[in-house]
């Protein structure tokens, strides 16, 4: 069960859209979010013909796209269903209390369509990027709110501590829910209560562990003269080239056109 | 002045405890002076508690001393002015591999120090390039962390540290946590570091193979430097050290024996082929040799043959026994047994391939093979916690993956202790957590207590520590208290992988009795997985060697070892006394080649060079 939780998906390939400033993407998805939301009928045509281009030009396989649609599939039939049958409109069909509408027809498309572009958007900058390059044009991005006393290093320096020891508590919990079921423990069976009362064998020994570990790797850290922010340089610090100037001023173009279809032609 | 140079240093933990009591107070350190040379590999010695891993702080300055001054490059570390240049002068890497690395790719945790210290980015580049070269770990720079073995994590610890541009690395037990090949490996690159950048190494260790090329070695005992030297002149003190509870080299401890016996040779001998070079050397080598040679080898050969019929540990082996008496079958059996990790995947690892097997009740067998052998696949398969691809399991003549089959109820027959057990206590005290088993049993209270009191004492835990929180506890005693957890549901087959990781020499001593006791007083089938072939043989029937997820090797201690040129091929070296005795034999000396213990050794040597040689 745990396995199965990856965190960062990154496709290594070589692409222009791999070797584009981390920095830009996470701007350009916000962008295409945007727009995804601005837009209302004829647009999503412009929105799925963008995202098209982009995975195409990504080199990754549309396959590991579409496979990133699969955790809302719930959630898209979910809410398909809702505003199918519970928008309020020009009935199509019904039976008995159950009714159609051609304007739940409409916002159940629409919403399915968003959210589909939106997943794929955003699998496109995860596929592109390492967690390490996304944790780093984080740290760039919200530096202005240091002002605001955020501690933005700090927050960067956590999120790739975490990349670094999920996958080593992800196995660690393997191997403990190993040793407690060789010592007959049951996972699988009894209801909820029962269950959550079988998880305490499981967490305890986890969070010590994961304390154990913190300890350590704090003072690994010390020992390697880590003292904050201050003062630190870096080994790969993010530098935009002129490709991903251009990036922006094409971003900075669809933004001010989605913006434009909304408000003037109304798609 | 050196560059590490204590004088009279002390170190105490302090522990309050409650507002009106007294604080505890721990004498970590006491009265620690040494002077290390630039250049100089120096290894510190002790079991644990001894207050080297409270030394070693010191010299990185993660500890200031409470008494007496430490001085590092003729900084003093108790001025705090001074603390990151001294970090930087003194790196330190640790024992767990996985947590004293930051980064999810190489390059960039070696890179991790050099951002530290402020240092510019091509400047960094160049360090880390430099870094991964002396460490030989270029090849893996684009890699996870996650993906090397553990050899591997630790020779990026080390090039993490060496990017810092230190003049001196101070490794607290950086092997602890490996199997031999990563051992090796570790020391090999700490050696070349040493050699040729000058680097001085000071190397905190349990095993006696990575000190004897020191240039001098510490030993500690209760906070104190005890015992300093060479090499040399400290092993040739084989009982003070065994005092001291540490390991002796096995060659020094068959030289040690053999001047008990009486033959003239150098009480510091360190390496097989000096002991090899003392032996021809002695006046009664050439009588030896000559005298009765063709007379003693027929009388060893019939020795052996004897010993092949009448020996109840060659018995025991092979699948004969289970299936000639007429009783029901006790055995636990794995038939053409193959399972494959991530099927169908780029991922794909055959980790066992076509075993099979019979494991009679009541046998002690020992599984050795390196990391990746597929040894611990292999013992997770005899409880059902890993379900085969293809073959069959039994127990007691039964298919345990067959439809009805109780496996939960399997487990209390076949208890398995995993690798740091320890790791899975959980309980508010000891003896709860020893209830768990057979708690899950469903056996009522009082027959879990009497059952977890019987196999908390089995295993040595003294009965004032059943109410204390096994947290508490030292990390050995803490091990004791997760055996008896599995003990405690009275299994017919003990499985125990690697039981002894990570523990000093005085401990996996103990940990031995304990099995042995275990094994005397409940009549169980034990099955020890471990890489250390000097403690198997002592005390295994039957080994089992795997290697690539086959079973290669099958037989008494004896007759696996015979196949020592096999084994090394595999990484895993067979008793050193081993090789001893076939070089011997091969020069043309009447000795038992197949002894296995520096005792049979002894005897054998000495029957050979004393005995025969005057008659």
């Amino acid at each position: 069960m745990m396995q199965d939780i990856t965190i960062g998906q990154y496709y290594p390939a070589d692409s222009p859209l791999h070797r584009m400033d981390p920095r830009v993407k996470i701007v350009g998805t916000m962008v295409y979010l945007v727009s995804v939301f601005l837009f209302g009928g004829w647009g999503f045509i412009l929105a799925a013909a963008v995202l098209a281009a982009l995975v195409i030009a990504s080199k990754v396989p549309p396959v590991m796209m579409l496979r990133g649609l699969k955790p809302i599939l719930i959630i898209l039939i979910f809410t398909g269903i809702l505003n199918i049958f519970l928008t309020p409109g020009e009935v199509i069909w019904h039976y008995r209390a159950l009714k159609i509408t051609s304007e739940g027809l409409m916002i159940a498309g629409k919403t399915s369509v968003r959210l589909i572009l939106l997943v794929i958007g955003a699998s496109v900058m995860t596929l592109t990027t390492t967690p390490n390059k996304l944790t780093d044009a984080l740290e760039s991005l919200m530096r202005p709110l240091k002002i605001f006393h955020v501690p933005v290093h700090e927050i960067s320096m956590m999120m790739s501590i975490a990349l670094r020891f999920i996958p080593i508590l992800t196995e660690e919990t393997d191997r403990i829910k190993k040793a407690q079921m060789a010592r007959g423990a049951d996972f699988e069976t009894g209801g909820l209560i029962q269950r959550v009362k079988a998880m305490v064998p499981l967490l305890v020994p986890l969070f010590v562990s994961a304390f154990r570990r913190a300890n350590d790797l704090a003072l690994a850290m010390e020992a390697r003269c880590y003292h904050g922010g201050e003062g630190r340089t870096q080994m790969k610090p993010l530098c935009y080239r002129r490709s991903d100037y251009i990036a922006y001023a094409v971003l900075l173009a669809y933004l001010v056109f989605s913006i434009l279809a909304r408000v003037i032609l109304h798609i | 002045m050196g560059i590490v140079k204590a004088e009279k240093l002390g170190y105490d933990y302090v522990e309050y405890r409650g507002e009106n009591e007294s604080p505890e107070v721990t004498h970590a350190l006491r009265d620690v002076s040494l002077d290390v040379k630039e250049g100089e590999f120096i290894a510190v010695l002790g079991h644990n508690g001894c207050g080297k891993s409270t030394l070693a702080r010191q010299i990185n300055a993660l500890l200031v001393p409470t008494g007496g001054t430490m001085w590092i490059d003729n900084m003093n570390t108790a001025d705090s002015a001074d603390l990151w240049k001294i970090r930087q002068k003194a790196g330190m890497v640790f024992q767990n591999p996985d947590n004293q690395i930051i980064s999810s790719v190489v390059e960039e945790d070696v890179g991790f120090g050099p951002e530290n210290l402020g240092v510019g980015t091509d400047e960094i580049w160049k360090r880390v390039d430099h870094a991964l070269e002396q460490t030989g770990m270029i090849a893996y720079r684009k890699q996870s962390p996650n993906h090397l073995s553990g050899g591997q994590k630790q020779r990026v610890a080390i090039a993490g540290v060496m990017a810092m541009k230190p003049r001196c690395i101070v490794l607290d037990e950086p092997t602890a946590m490996l199997d031999p090949n990563g051992r090796r490996e570790v020391i090999r690159a700490v050696r070349a570091l040493n050699r040729k950048e000058g680097v001085t190494v000071i190397l905190i260790t349990h095993y006696m193979e990575e000190v004897i090329d020191a240039d001098r070695l510490f030993v500690m005992d209760e906070g104190k430097i005890v015992m300093s030297g060479t090499p040399r002149e400290v092993f040739s003190n084989v009982d003070r050290l065994k005092a001291l509870r540490l390991d002796v080299p096995q060659v020094t401890l068959l030289a040690h024996a053999l001047i008990g016996r009486g033959l003239d040779l150098k009480p510091d001998i360190l390496s097989k082929e000096e002991l090899i070079e003392s032996l021809c050397a002695l006046p009664e080598a050439e009588a030896a040799k000559t005298g009765l040679r063709k007379e003693s080898a027929a009388e060893e050969r019939s020795r052996d043959a004897e010993s092949t019929g009448g020996n109840p540990r060659e018995a025991a082996s092979g699948e004969a026994e289970g299936m000639k008496k007429d009783l029901p079958d006790t055995s636990l059996r794995l038939e053409d047994v193959s399972y494959v990790y991530s099927a169908g995947t780029a991922y794909e690892v055959r980790a066992l391939d076509h075993v099979s097997m019979t494991i009679p009740q009541g046998q002690f067998v020992g599984v050795i093979g390196h990391t990746g052998s597929g040894k611990s696949t292999l013992v997770q398969h005899f409880n059902a916690l890993i379900r085969p691809t293809s073959g069959r399991v039994l127990f007691h003549g039964q298919d345990i993956w067959s439809g009805s089959y109780d496996r939960r109820n399997l487990r209390f027959h076949v208890g398995l202790v995993f690798q740091y057990p320890e790791h899975q206590l959980f309980e508010n005290d000891v003896l709860t957590d020893v209830c768990f088993g057979p708690k899950n049993q469903g056996l009522d209270r009082e027959e879990c207590q009497r059952r977890a009191k019987e196999a908390l004492r089995q295993v040595g835990v003294p009965e004032e520590l059943y109410g204390s929180s096994p947290f508490e506890l030292s990390g050995g005693q803490k091990r004791r208290v997760a055996i008896a957890g599995v003990l405690a549901m009275d299994p017919d087959v003990l499985i125990l992988d690697e039981p002894t990781a990570g523990l000093d020499p005085r401990g996996r001593d103990e940990m031995f009795e304990v099995i042995g006791r275990m094994r005397a007083q409940r009549n169980m089938t034990i099955i020890l997985v471990s890489h250390s072939m000097e403690d198997v043989a002592r005390y295994a029937d039957r080994l089992i060697v795997m290697n690539e997820g086959k079973n290669v090797f099958d037989g008494t201690p004896r007759s696996v070892f015979s196949h020592y040129r096999e084994l090394e091929k595999m990484g895993l070296a067979a008793p050193q006394v081993t090789y001893v005795m076939h070089e011997l034999a091969e020069q043309g000396f009447p000795v038992t080649e197949s002894a296995t213990t520096v005792e049979e050794a002894a005897e054998s040597i000495f029957q050979a060079f004393v005995q025969e040689a005057a008659s």
